[in-house]
């Protein structure tokens, strides 16, 4: 195991924000950390890297204690944190000059590594540009690649996609998926669950500060959920009449929107339209993470958490 | 845990490549500042003045005017930038994803303050060289000064930047505390042909008051036991503050 986490709680004052947590990450994969703000995702990875010591339980990392060992620790990882925190007068081959000093590595390594690192993360075009002149999607690429600056065997991404736009989205998957080919360990904290399904082979859902599930993402759904999901969007009154005329169905709900869930799609469709559910609202769809985290938070993950 | 000399350094380049981008924008003006006090004061003011402390009045204030801009050139770096890199910029957070600790984040800083004050210190003393009022011999017992101030108003501002809440209460530091130190403490005007007794003993608190008075010593080469007290003033306060520094940057970094 490349993290291994048991019974972790971390109190601040009378405040529980992680809450005896168990949890392991093997070495090669990649594995998400899912829950909405306040869940206790940023505290895990900060304890997780050493910067914060747990209340209670103990943390290794690569086998070693993490609060005992931060340095040996940390030269074997990187951290990409929520916020970006770039020097933005300089250029990002400065950036990473700079940043790989706080490695220890020296002006020869760095002047082989900077280039690889660059094209890994196509910021050879702007690579003398400052960083004030970037826009968000190169900002959030530089400051993967001064994550990666120390060649980490632990990878941990913290919101690597936030705000950003599909196309740059997808580059950085592509680039996740290189790195995971080439035996790096990633950890990642999203809000987005086709981020999750796409990139995870294990996740763990959080809610204040607990683990609910654990699983791949397949197996989270087929525990939780039928195969089929459809969704109504109509008026909440019009909601209680169509489950009563839909008999017992397993459902949730999220403001305006009904979920509906059953085995064989095509005949779940035609019973809610039998049911009285407006066509024009209707949206007929495989259930997802998403649908498996509102099943066992009751909020959504996107905002109203 | 123990400060790292190698990751305080990484910490220093850090600063030391930021500057080297935009001296011209962030350092170059202050360079300018003690030269015009001593213009103006020194030449202007000390026009209508024969002597003052046995010298000339433009030689009276230059040496305490070395200490003020070691003085400023710490106190820059230590309240407002060290306070926007912690609590905005978010820099220190991404050195401690790195080896670095927080105890390398202090002294990387620190030592960085004290060679912003040694750049300040260091061309003012060259400058009053050049001017014939420090010989290159004085000058050059002068310029291991220059850090140490640099090292004591380091210590206090950081140890002030850790303590407050809000950027706004900087400018009491500076208009409210480094301001009077620097009309105050021995610069302009000897303090102890303006204060009586018990007054003369209360002013001992004052930080830059043992800057100056060192730099004066180095200036004129008379030695005293007062200079053994002067340095141990800036020693012990130095090393108390920084101390305590150390344990308050831990804790909040490490939150």
């Amino acid at each position: 195991m490349v993290i291994e986490c048991s019974r972790v709680t971390k109190r601040f004052g009378s405040q529980v924000v992680v809450d005896e947590l168990d949890l392991s990450v093997p070495a090669g994969g990649c594995f998400g950390l899912l829950g909405p703000n306040g869940a206790g995702k940023t505290t895990t990875l900060k304890m997780i890297y050493g910067v914060t010591a747990p209340t209670e339980g103990s943390i290794r990392v690569f086998g070693e204690d993490v609060t005992k060992h931060p340095r040996r620790v940390r030269a074997r990882l990187g951290v990409t944190l929520q916020e970006n925190a770039l020097i933005e007068v300089l250029t990002p081959v400065e950036n990473l000059r700079v940043f790989g000093r706080y490695h220890l590595l020296s002006e020869a390594k760095l002047d082989d590594r900077i280039p690889d690192l660059l094209d890994f993360l196509d910021l050879r075009s702007h690579a003398h540009l400052p960083v004030v002149a970037l826009s968000g999607g190169f900002q959030r690429r530089l400051q993967i690649a001064l994550s990666l600056v120390n060649e980490p065997e632990l990878l941990i991404l913290d919101e690597p996609t936030t705000g950003l736009d599909p196309a740059v989205r997808l580059a950085l998957w592509s680039r996740i998926g290189e790195l995971r080919a080439r035996g790096t360990t990633v950890l990642i904290t999203t809000h987005y669950m086709d981020e999750a399904e796409r990139l995870c082979d294990r996740l763990a859902i959080l809610s204040e500060g607990r683990r609910l599930v654990e699983g791949s993402p397949r197996e989270l759904i087929d525990a939780h959920l039928a195969r089929a999901a459809v969704e109504i969007d109509q008026d909440p009154a019009h909601h209680a009449s169509l489950l009563a005329r839909l008999n017992g169905v397993h459902h949730l709900k999220a403001g305006r929107r009904l979920m509906i869930y059953g085995d064989d799609g095509p005949a779940l469709l035609e019973a809610v339209q039998r049911a009285g559910g407006d066509p024009a609202g209707l949206v007929s769809r495989p259930s997802n993470l998403e649908d498996v985290f509102l099943a066992l938070t009751g909020t959504g993950l996107d905002g109203d958490a | 845990m123990k400060v790292s000399p190698r990751h305080a350094l990484a910490v220093w380049k850090r600063n030391f490549a930021l500057y080297r981008r935009t001296w011209m924008l962030n350092l170059l003006p202050n360079f300018f500042e003690p030269i015009l006090y001593l213009v103006s004061m020194g030449i202007g003011v000390g026009a209508y003045i024969t002597e003052m402390g046995g010298t000339s009045y433009i030689a009276f204030i230059a040496p305490g005017l070395v200490a003020v801009a070691a003085m400023n050139g710490a106190s820059f770096e230590v309240t407002y930038n060290a306070y926007v890199r912690m609590n905005y910029e978010k820099t220190y957070e991404a050195m401690l994803t790195t080896p670095i600790q927080p105890e390398d984040v202090l002294a990387g800083e620190i030592l960085w303050a004290m060679t912003r004050a040694t750049l300040y210190g260091g061309c003012f003393l060259l400058v009053i060289a050049a001017m014939g009022l420090a010989s290159p011999g004085r000058a050059l017992i002068a310029l291991p000064l220059v850090p140490l101030t640099g090292l004591l108003f380091a210590a206090i501002g950081i140890a002030f930047s850790l303590r407050i809440p809000t950027l706004d209460l900087f400018s009491f530091y500076f208009t409210l505390f480094l301001m009077p130190l620097f009309l105050f403490s021995d610069v302009f005007f000897p303090l102890e042909e303006r204060l009586s007794g018990g007054w003369l003993q209360l002013a001992e608190v004052l930080p830059l008051l043992h800057p100056v008075r060192l730099m004066r010593t180095a200036f004129d080469g008379t030695l005293s036991a007062q200079v053994a007290w002067d340095l141990a003033y800036v020693a012990v306060l130095s090393l108390v503050l920084l101390w305590m520094a150390a344990r308050i940057t831990r804790r909040r970094l490490t939150a």
